[in-house]
């Protein structure tokens, strides 16, 4: 084998080598605290905005843009990425902290969050920071772009192509109808390389999904749309990581990743409390912890990796 | 303007706008291999037919799915397709209008919008189908270029431009067959409006239409000839980015101006003239369109005289302002 086309062989196989190692793990466990610590500061300085959805999805964030993703932060541009659609775009701190970290832009940037003149909208928008895939808000159309990528990209390069289309999406926006045309509509085209992440953290503004309105069984109702049915628990790297390996190796029909998360997580008073949803620290429910400390109380108990470390912080 | 030499004869040709569309898409697709078509299940009415037929790898069917449509398609922009979507414009812009304002305008995605079946001309389908709102709720979007046709091969011109130009477009057809009022040598630019029928000398009245009614405004320009009633008529087929310099020219020539649409009055594009004249040449003006009320089953003809659309009503508005 000659020495160029060895070193291609050698590049594909690394290519589809995606497993974590033990070291890559703790690696992605500490960026992804410090991830969560830049949430929580970022919504400080914001004095508004979700805390729960983005804490929840820290860790799968993470895991893409660390570990999975096809991109370069440095040109953004670039033909070849993988393309990311957020459909809930209110859970658009834990995108932009991670975009950040993984150097689209300064850390510093992030405090500008929600303020004028900030590229970093309450809820993201293209036009004002282009390294994003789309704009997003109004919730259940994400899934349709990303199909329509996706589509794009079959006209193109048939099924040759080495381009996934992720789609995030929250569980409370299942319930609008157009997630639904195109759940369906992906099914039919059997787009291989569109995978779906749900964030199954069962609250949404009003309650639990359940009681708002209920999905289950979920699972079901995605397979008899013709999609290829994953479910992991979403702080879980390893868990996360083989589904999306196994959701690439489907090759007759999209994927989705049903990823139990906590929302809130690494925050034990805002744990699994919907109140949470849709307020920033020092605007949240104040039976555990006063309103005045709770951006204090989280980042302590963030940097101390919830009291299980001590350190100068205490 | 080379019009149509026919446009005054009895036997004046007359073809749906909509069909000016189909062939205008099949023209283009065949030099621009970026364009692509989605349709929910309207295909043959929307004439989309005749480019699912020849290029059936670009073109994705929807089934009855407008606001997927609209975002699908923003995606597709996204990697680079001209992707037209096509509806009868109750459903798209009239459905999905969240999702073109979020998912295709403030990404100003390079998507264009296809509505058929607009006014009340469609007839005996009655009210629910007949949008009579679908201008005032595509102009009203920041990025949204909107344009409606006067006829067929308008329509063909007009979406042959739209590609030609980056960002959304709206362009509004109509399923009736209509006379055809321009010619191949007609000049068409997007934003650029065009005066239509002249008399030798002064004008009197200036009449600013759109789409199939553009016929029914000269028309009465030229009946009114006979009673000394001098007008100019213009067409103003696009209506967002508005010609302002043509309207103000327009304006200042006559002082007294008439619009003419099948549309609601409120927020139309008679609604559009008054907000640009009433800033810069606050002028006499009256509006010929739909007064606030759903259309209804009946032929085109019975529907355009009953909601007071037709010739003779123009012909009044003209008398009246002209006092």
């Amino acid at each position: 084998m000659q020495l160029k086309s060895f070193k291609k062989f050698l590049l594909k196989i690394n290519d589809y080598n995606m497993h974590l190692t033990e070291n890559k793990i703790q690696e992605l466990e500490i960026k992804a605290n410090e991830i969560r610590q830049s949430i929580i500061e970022m919504l400080i300085s914001a004095g508004s905005g979700h805390t729960a959805g983005p804490l929840g999805m820290a860790d799968i964030f993470t895991l893409f843009y660390f570990h999975i993703l096809k991109h370069d932060p440095k040109n953004h541009n670039w033909e070849g990425r993988d393309r990311v659609v957020l459909s809930n775009g209110h859970i658009c701190p834990v995108l932009y902290a991670t975009m950040a970290h993984s150097g689209y832009f300064s850390i510093k940037e992030l405090n500008t969050l929600r303020k004028f003149g900030s590229r970093l909208q309450g809820h993201p928008h293209r036009e004002f920071l282009p390294a994003l895939e789309t704009s997003s808000g109004p919730l259940g159309s994400g899934l349709s772009q990303a199909l329509g990528m996706a589509l794009a990209d079959r006209i193109d390069n048939n099924k040759t192509s080495d381009k996934f289309f992720y789609c995030f999406m929250g569980d409370g926006e299942l319930d609008e109808g157009q997630i639904w045309e195109a759940v369906m509509h992906a099914g039919k085209e059997k787009l291989h390389n569109l995978i779906g992440i749900i964030d199954r953290n069962n609250i949404q503004i009003d309650g639990y999904t359940e009681d708002v309105m209920p999905l289950e069984s979920l699972r079901k109702k995605l397979e008899s749309f013709n999609w290829h049915v994953l479910e992991v628990d979403g702080h879980n790297f390893e868990e996360v990581n083989d589904a999306v390996e196994q959701a690439k190796a489907i090759f007759n029909k999209p994927s989705i990743i049903i990823a139990h998360t906590i929302p809130g997580k690494g925050v034990d008073f805002m744990e699994r409390i919907p109140e949470w949803h849709g307020n920033p620290p020092g605007k949240g429910p104040d039976d555990i912890v006063s309103k005045k400390d709770q951006g204090k109380r989280a980042l302590a108990e963030l940097r101390t990796l919830q009291g299980k470390i001590v350190s100068e912080h205490e | 303007m080379q019009l149509n030499p026919k446009l005054f004869d009895r036997d004046v040709e007359q073809i749906p706008i909509r069909q000016g569309f189909g062939e205008g898409l099949l023209e283009v697709a065949r030099v621009d291999e970026r364009i692509v078509g989605l349709c929910c299940d309207l295909t043959g009415s929307t004439k989309m037919n005749l480019f699912a037929e020849a290029f059936p790898n670009r073109f994705t069917q929807m089934g009855i799915a407008e606001q997927s449509m609209a975002s699908t398609a923003s995606g597709m922009a996204a990697m680079g397709k001209i992707p037209f979507i096509s509806s009868y414009a109750m459903f798209s812009p009239g459905r999905n209008w969240e999702q073109i304002r979020t998912t295709i305008c403030y990404n100003n995605s390079n998507v264009k919008i296809v509505g058929s079946h607009s006014g009340v001309s469609v007839g005996p389908d009655g009210g629910t189908h007949q949008a009579i709102e679908d201008i005032a709720i595509t102009r009203v979007i920041p990025n949204m270029t909107v344009i409606s046709p006067c006829d067929a091969i308008e329509a063909r011109k007009a979406t042959i431009a739209a590609t030609t130009m980056f960002g959304p477009v709206y362009i509004r057809l109509a399923r009736e067959k209509t006379p055809v009022i321009t010619s191949e040598n007609t000049a068409f630019d997007i934003g650029k409006a065009s005066i239509v029928f002249r008399n030798e000398g002064d004008a009197d009245v200036g009449v600013i239409a759109c789409g199939a009614l553009v016929y029914n405004a000269i028309m009465a320009a030229k009946e009114l000839e006979s009673e000394g009633v001098k007008v100019r008529v213009m067409n103003l087929a696009t209506i967002k980015p508005l010609d302002e310099e043509a309207i103000l020219k327009l304006a200042k020539e006559t002082g007294k101006i008439v619009t003419v649409e099948e549309h609601q009055i409120a927020g139309g594009m008679g609604s559009a003239v008054a907000e640009f004249l009433a800033e810069n040449m606050p002028i006499k003006m009256r509006f010929i369109g739909v007064r606030d009320k759903f259309g209804q089953s009946g032929t085109p003809e019975e529907l355009i005289s009953h909601y007071d659309m037709d010739v003779e009503s123009i012909k009044s508005s003209i008398r009246d302002i002209r006092m």
